[in-house]
């Protein structure tokens, strides 16, 4: 399970910067996709396939899809790329580089020497906490979803 | 090595028959098509025809694999790759028999989701990278297509995993062998068999590759074994949503003791299939806004009350 944490996590970070690195935006969000896919596989090697896999759903395969979409319709071409080279020239690298070395580096040193525990999480104790003790987040949440859902409503409503 | 859940002899079993069972579909539907259209359909390549999936295996294999020099070679080469990956992926948490799987999952329909919901990016790269009108029409329609029926499909089986008390579909089938869920969860099985054709695009709801309209859709720049991935990857689609229904909704394996409950899975799961050619020979296209007002406005309210109903049942029941 420790192995599958630390590839995930690795993958998970390469991803990621290439997200940021890449200057098309298709394939930026092709790494962002991986990059979810890779945080979903380290919940699961922490004891948590539930959540792992809604990270799967509703991350990677429907807001990432969302995404794409809008991609799609914006029909973006070699201006994009190149104005996104121009934005990124690598003296801008520098100053971050050595910020998250030192971060990194603090990190490494106090990484605990023994190996993880896990302990598996069902649905089923999941279920029992969302809809127990948390049951008022729950519900704001649902709130804030039917805020979201009216107003797309009213914006897409046609005159 | 043995035959039980997980071993390497299992899965390569498994993988090698649902290949070979989604590349003859493609003579099997071709024959059923014929003989529900009172024709021959193809009879020529060995006895009944049986070696034309060689023959068009051959000719696809041999083609040339041509990437167009305007097109994404990065997503273009992607794209077919997914739809194969995610839909054998899905197979591995189906159980064909008791001790024939790849995995026992405890979170397998949600698996199965998962990868349903991946198999979108498919088609949307497949027709973003080939930088062709008709190719980005055909993956817009696809990619709202399947967006759309994936959530009524996930409501419609939210029934099923109630009355269960599990998301492991090795229990789901044990928890049928009282009773296949198709009876008290009716309407789950029609809400789930009308969003698998859509999220499979299969007829009559290809409406993303419909040739009329739009050529071929999202793969019409694409040639050789690239298409030939999505060809296939279309057929592996057909038999993991028969697959599914049978798992789910008609007891998977369970059956009279007369045969081994593999045949009784892949009995069930031929039917299934047979209908979808059927539907295929007798359905035609619906209009493309009327598919996606008819799932929002019907299917959605539909599948929450009968996901509503059967949780005050079973509260009722206890």
């Amino acid at each position: 399970m420790s192995f599958l944490f630390y590839a995930g996590g690795a993958v998970a970070l390469i991803s990621t910067l290439f997200v940021i690195l890449q200057t098309n935006v298709v394939h930026a969000l092709i790494y962002l996709v991986l990059s979810l896919l890779a945080v979903a596989v380290v919940f699961f090697s922490l004891g948590a396939p539930f959540v792992a896999l809604l990270e799967a759903i509703v991350y990677a395969g429907a807001i990432m899809v969302l995404f794409l979409f809008v991609v799609m319709m914006l029909n973006l071409g070699q201006t994009t790329r190149e104005q996104e080279k121009a934005w990124l020239p690598p003296r801008v690298w520098l100053i971050p580089v050595v910020l998250a070395t030192v971060l990194l580096s603090g990190l490494l040193s106090s990484f605990p020497a023994n190996s993880i525990e896990v302990t598996e999480v069902g649905v089923m104790e999941v279920s029992g906490l969302l809809f127990g003790p948390y049951v008022l987040a729950v519900e704001l949440a649902s709130f804030l979803l039917l805020a979201g859902l009216i107003s797309a409503y009213h914006l897409a409503k046609s005159r | 090595m043995a035959w039980e859940v997980g071993s390497g002899l299992t899965i390569s079993a498994i993988l090698l028959v649902v290949i070979v069972t989604a590349a003859m579909l493609i003579w099997v539907e071709r024959r059923l098509l014929g003989f529900w259209q009172d024709r021959l359909g193809p009879n020529r390549v060995g006895p009944f025809g049986l070696l034309q999936v060689v023959a068009d295996m051959i000719k696809i294999f041999t083609k040339e694999d041509w990437i167009p020099p305007f097109a994404d070679r990065f997503s273009f080469v992607l794209a077919p790759a997914i739809i194969m990956i995610v839909i054998l992926m899905s197979f591995s948490v189906i159980p064909f028999a008791p001790g024939l799987g790849v995995v026992d999952s405890n979170v397998g329909v949600l698996f199965v989701l998962a990868m349903a919901s991946l198999g979108a990016y498919s088609v949307m790269l497949g027709g973003l990278a080939s930088d062709n009108k008709y190719a980005l029409l055909g993956s817009l329609r696809a990619a709202a297509q399947m967006v759309s029926y994936e959530v009524f499909m996930g409501v419609s089986i939210l029934g099923v995993v109630a009355l269960a008390g599990s998301f492991n579909l090795r229990e789901i089938v044990i928890a049928q062998e009282d009773g296949w869920y198709v009876i008290p969860q009716f309407i789950g099985f029609v809400i789930f068999l009308i969003a698998g054709i859509a999220e499979s695009h299969r007829l009559p709801f290809d409406i993303p590759e419909a040739e009329q309209e739009i050529c071929a859709g999202y793969h019409t720049e694409y040639s050789g074994m690239k298409f030939g991935m999505f060809f296939v990857g279309e057929y592996l689609g057909l038999v993991l949503i028969s697959s599914l229904i049978t798992v789910l909704f008609f007891g998977g394996w369970n059956g009279p003791e007369f045969l081994p409950p593999i045949v009784w899975f892949s009995a069930k799961a031929f039917f299934f299939i047979a209908f979808f050619i059927l539907l295929r020979a007798a359905i035609p296209r619906p209009r493309y806004d009327q598919l996606m007002s008819y799932g929002w406005l019907f299917l959605l309210p539909l599948s929450l009350i009968n996901l509503l109903v059967t949780g005050a049942v079973i509260l009722l029941e206890n």
